[in-house]
């Protein structure tokens, strides 16, 4: 049961069309979730990882969107299903959390009926019975009085609640694998610890596995089991949480654990008080020769620049680096 | 935000007519809007009522009283055939009525699918659409009713088709555009993402989201229709005697301008009304729903 990959991502590559040429957003992603485990996928802004989950489910235009490789979910390629067959796979089995609840609700539509919308769809429910399952759906994500607010739009709801419409929705048809796109992000803090709570429950009480997708580490740390760091389009390392956080391996990494400010933390003497990765992330229309991160790394060698590094595998980790070879 | 997060029975209710009321408020502080709500509401109660206030037949001619001018009998006066001015007007606001509603619904039944489609698949079906589209743009509205109309042929039917074809062009650029804004919203890739199809995207989603401007489109869209076939039927191609048409007339009207002006006076009026009617209304509603004009 453990070691069974529910999706397994296999070299994935999303490419866009534009007016400069071809931009490569995601080059070559190799990734597997197994059963009930969540995977964390962190990066900069740009660096690939929404394009990642939008690309599982073919949500991209195409064109200018050209997605090659495999994408195996329950032994079935996903990129060769038909537009019906996918469909069927959309908020049934797979299921997604946008970053924005605010804009990711139809402002016309109540939240009773966009919620009721999935399960009619999937589960063939009428009307009346959908949106009962609906209204349960908002009480299971612990919204006060479900029943009075399924009737209610989405600017009748605060943020918080709105992304708990939006998670009911992700879950009401018990989906296996839910890709969660920043979903705390645009949230406050306090709110984000009860979204995260309430993540943790429900993925307990469906089985469900997740791909959260984030650029807080500290949500990584306390929701996934393994990671996946992503620079430039590229997975960078990979590595279990505890692994990752205790002792980073990319130099990367290592600058992304550097630059969180720890409350209470001591000051290193004579050091800066707060480490950042030096640059910005090149344009991916000027991808640099090598190492992508080789122009921002501390630790770069010639070699980095000239040779792209090869995946090494060092006990259940992987890293992309010329260091650990 | 926050003062939304207490749930309160029967909050829906009250807020959704609270934006009524608020909705309300601001039409009717707009002076020009509740104005031409009133001129519509008159012209529509005068059409549903015709028979009512006016007992006699508009059609039946009664040569012995040609051309009077308006008196105690005939309020308005006479037209070259003796038939009342007065009852040709009240039963007129029932054709231009009926071409007003039919235009607008051939415009929007042809217009807002074609609109939708353009904008919500782009490509290839867009730039077919658009190309037509701007074809017909590309004549003045009225030219493009008076070539259809020699095509067509004349009479009530065919005036209808021809002007609501001209005015399609306009609802299929006004659909687009906000199809096109409305399809990148996040809430459209959601859908999708819990495996939506397109058609109930479109008209689930986006649909509604297009209707207030729709909305405006359609209460101006009616006075150019009235002015439109107005138009044709001065020029004796649009809806033909002794059907009492306003434009119609006017044009016969004309003949007489010097001698018995009533004759194409009142007519003129009352398309004037009408007009003016539908073009403050929509003009208010646009004031009152479409935040961008607000000010």
């Amino acid at each position: 049961m453990k070691h069974e990959s529910l999706l397994s991502v296999m070299n994935l590559r999303t490419r866009f069309h534009v007016y400069e040429g071809m931009v490569t957003a995601v080059d070559g992603i190799n990734l597997d979730v197994y059963r009930g485990e969540t995977l964390g996928v962190v990066g900069e802004s740009g660096c690939g990882k929404s394009v990642t989950a939008l690309s599982i489910l073919r949500l991209l235009a195409s064109p200018p969107a050209e997605i090659q490789g495999m994408i195996l979910f329950d032994g079935s390629n996903l990129l060769e299903l038909k537009l019906d067959e996918i469909r069927r796979i959309r908020g049934n089995a797979i299921s997604m959390i946008f970053q924005e609840p605010m804009t990711s609700l139809n402002p016309v539509l109540t939240i009773g009926e966009q919620i009721s919308e999935a399960i009619r769809l999937h589960q063939g429910a009428a009307r009346q019975e959908a949106w009962n399952h609906a209204v349960e759906m908002l009480q299971l994500v612990q919204i006060p009085s479900p029943g009075m607010r399924a009737h209610e739009y989405p600017h009748q709801l605060s943020g918080g609640m709105r992304q708990r419409a939006m998670i009911a929705m992700a879950l009401s048809c018990r989906p296996r694998l839910l890709l969660a796109d920043e979903p705390t992000t645009a949230l406050d803090v306090t709110i984000q610890a009860q979204i995260v709570d309430l993540m943790e429950r429900l993925k307990g009480e469906f089985e469900t596995s997740i791909v959260l997708i984030t650029h807080n580490l500290g949500l990584i740390a306390e929701m996934a089991k393994r990671v996946l760091v992503m620079y430039m389009g590229k997975g960078v390392e990979e590595a279990p949480v505890e692994d990752l956080f205790q002792e980073p391996l990319h130099p990367y990494t290592q600058g992304l654990l550097e630059s969180i400010p720890w409350i209470g933390k001591k000051l290193k003497t004579g050091r800066r008080q707060l480490q950042e990765i030096p640059g910005i992330v090149p344009s991916l229309l000027e991808m640099p020769e090598g190492c992508r991160f080789h122009p921002r790394c501390p630790r770069a060698m010639k070699l980095c620049s000239k040779e792209e590094p090869p995946l090494i595998r060092k006990d259940r980790r992987k890293v992309l680096c010329w260091l650990w070879t | 935000m926050t003062e939304t997060t207490q749930p309160q029975d029967g909050m829906t209710q009250r807020s959704a007519d609270s934006q009524l009321k608020r909705n309300w408020a601001k039409l009717r502080r707009n002076k020009a809007a509740l104005f031409g709500g009133i001129l519509i509401l008159s012209y529509v109660i005068t059409a549903l009522m015709a028979p009512i206030i006016f007992p006699g037949s508009p059609s039946a001619p009664n040569l012995t009283r040609a051309l009077e001018r308006p008196s105690v009998t005939h309020p308005l006066g006479t037209d070259e055939l003796g038939r009342s001015i007065l009852g040709r007007v009240i039963y007129g606001s029932r054709v231009s009525l009926l071409i007003a509603i039919g235009v607008v619904f051939v415009g929007l039944l042809v217009g807002v699918p074609l609109g939708l489609v353009s904008g919500y698949y782009g490509g290839k079906v867009d730039f077919g659409i658009q190309r037509v589209t701007d074809t017909l743009l590309a004549f003045p509205g009225f030219l493009l009713a008076l070539g259809l109309v020699s095509v067509l042929g004349v009479g009530l039917k065919n005036t209808i088709i021809s002007v609501g074809i001209s005015m399609v062009p306009i609802y299929i650029r006004l659909v687009r555009g906000c199809a096109l804004s409305v399809r990148q919203q996040t809430y459209v890739e959601a859908a999708k993402a819990v495996g939506t199809r397109d058609r109930v995207i479109l008209l689930r989603h986006i649909l509604p989201n297009v209707l207030i401007p729709i909305t405006i489109q359609t209460s101006l869209g009616m006075g150019t229709a009235i002015l439109f076939a107005a138009g044709l039927g001065f020029l004796g191609i649009g809806v033909q005697p002794p059907t009492p048409e306003w434009g119609a007339m006017l044009g016969s009207g004309r003949a007489y301008l010097f001698h018995a002006p009533h004759v194409a006076t009142f007519p003129g009026i009352a398309i004037f009304l009408a007009v003016l009617g539908f073009n403050l209304a929509g003009d208010g509603l646009r004031d009152v729903l479409d935040p961008r004009f607000r000010l």
